[in-house]
């Protein structure tokens, strides 16, 4: 009996590795930038390319800065959940155009709608590459201090928005 | 005709042939550049090398490292900056942490218990085989055996 057991316990355990594997999403990795300061950026603006958007103007406030780009599907997905939130006026929402066309980016936006406060044009990717950024769309809550503190990789879904980022959210406004 | 075939073959002539050019213009960063790519992961094609993918991140980090590279930054401060921003994950070859250990020492921990256990399977095998003493009969039938089979021969 013992001989049959050992293996049995054995090959329990494994699957029960396997089954918790199988539910976990290799392509979520945990940012170690939450909890640090967001990087500094100042980039020019999309619909107003003499202006700068600069993170140091948005000190003082909570705000979401969101990754996109025309050519992301994954944009198109989460978009009505991004208008939703920006109509609903909880939270600045700030866009940062990864690696896009200006043209196509505002066709884009006049098409679909704009959510953003501003956008900023990351043509090269290099403020992506400052804030991990490895496919868009990704999504940031940065609190007064200028900290990072939540990370959403790929599209915000509504049950997101309201169970976790929007509760973060009021919290960090209330600090 | 045969002026226009001879037209024909020499067409080839006027392309002037020039000397390869090198890949970079300093091979000694491109070499760097290469030693360090095949240590990093890329983000978007998980199990790719920074150096094997084509994706448009990897893309960016290379020209990234590139530019490290021309100023002047030791291999240690290139793969710091990367996994400020990526986490361990972009490193091919983990860290040794706490987090980690179990990760270097599971296949060594593994290998232990598959010889302790073969050890222990072989010694407790031993111990089932008791000597067992011929009888005066089966001695004689064991000669005879033999004997016959060296007349075989």
């Amino acid at each position: 009996m013992n001989r049959f057991l050992i293996p049995f316990g054995v090959f329990v355990v494994v699957v029960g590795f396997l089954a918790v594997g199988l539910t976990l999403n290799p392509r979520e990795l945990p940012s170690p930038l939450v909890g640090r300061p967001a990087p500094d950026f100042s980039l020019p603006q999309l619909h107003d390319q003499g202006k700068v958007l600069s993170s140091n103007d948005l000190k003082g406030k909570v705000w979401l800065l969101n990754f996109w780009a025309s050519w992301c599907g994954g944009c198109k997905e989460e978009h009505p959940v991004l208008i939703h939130l920006a109509q609903s006026g909880e939270v600045p929402i700030y866009g940062m155009d990864y690696k896009d066309t200006r043209e196509e980016a505002l066709t884009w936006l006049r098409q679909w709608g704009n959510p953003y406060l501003v956008v900023a044009v990351d043509a090269l990717g290099r403020v992506g590459i400052n804030y991990g950024v490895y496919g868009v769309p990704e999504t940031y809550v940065i609190d007064k201090a200028g900290v990072i503190r939540y990370k959403q990789i790929g599209p915000l879904r509504e049950d997101i928005l309201q169970e976790k980022i929007l509760p973060l959210v009021r919290e960090l406004q209330n600090q | 005709m045969r002026w226009l075939l001879a037209v024909i073959l020499l067409i080839p002539g006027l392309a002037v042939a020039e000397e390869a050019k090198p890949l970079a213009d300093n091979p000694v960063a491109e070499a760097r550049l290469k030693a360090l790519a095949v240590e990093l992961r890329c983000l978007v094609c998980q199990n790719q090398t920074l150096a094997d993918s084509n994706a448009p991140l990897a893309e960016d980090l290379r020209r990234e490292v590139r530019e490290m590279i021309a100023k002047d930054m030791s291999d240690q401060e290139i793969i710091d900056f990367l996994v400020e921003r990526y986490g361990d994950f972009v490193l091919y070859r983990p860290r040794w942490k706490v987090s980690t250990t179990l990760l270097w020492l599971g296949p060594f921990l593994l290998l232990i218990a598959g010889a302790t256990a073969l050890v222990l399977a072989l010694r407790r095998r031993q111990k089932k085989l008791v000597d067992v003493a011929l009888s005066e009969e089966e001695r004689t039938r064991v000669a005879q055996l033999l004997s016959e089979g060296a007349n075989r021969l």
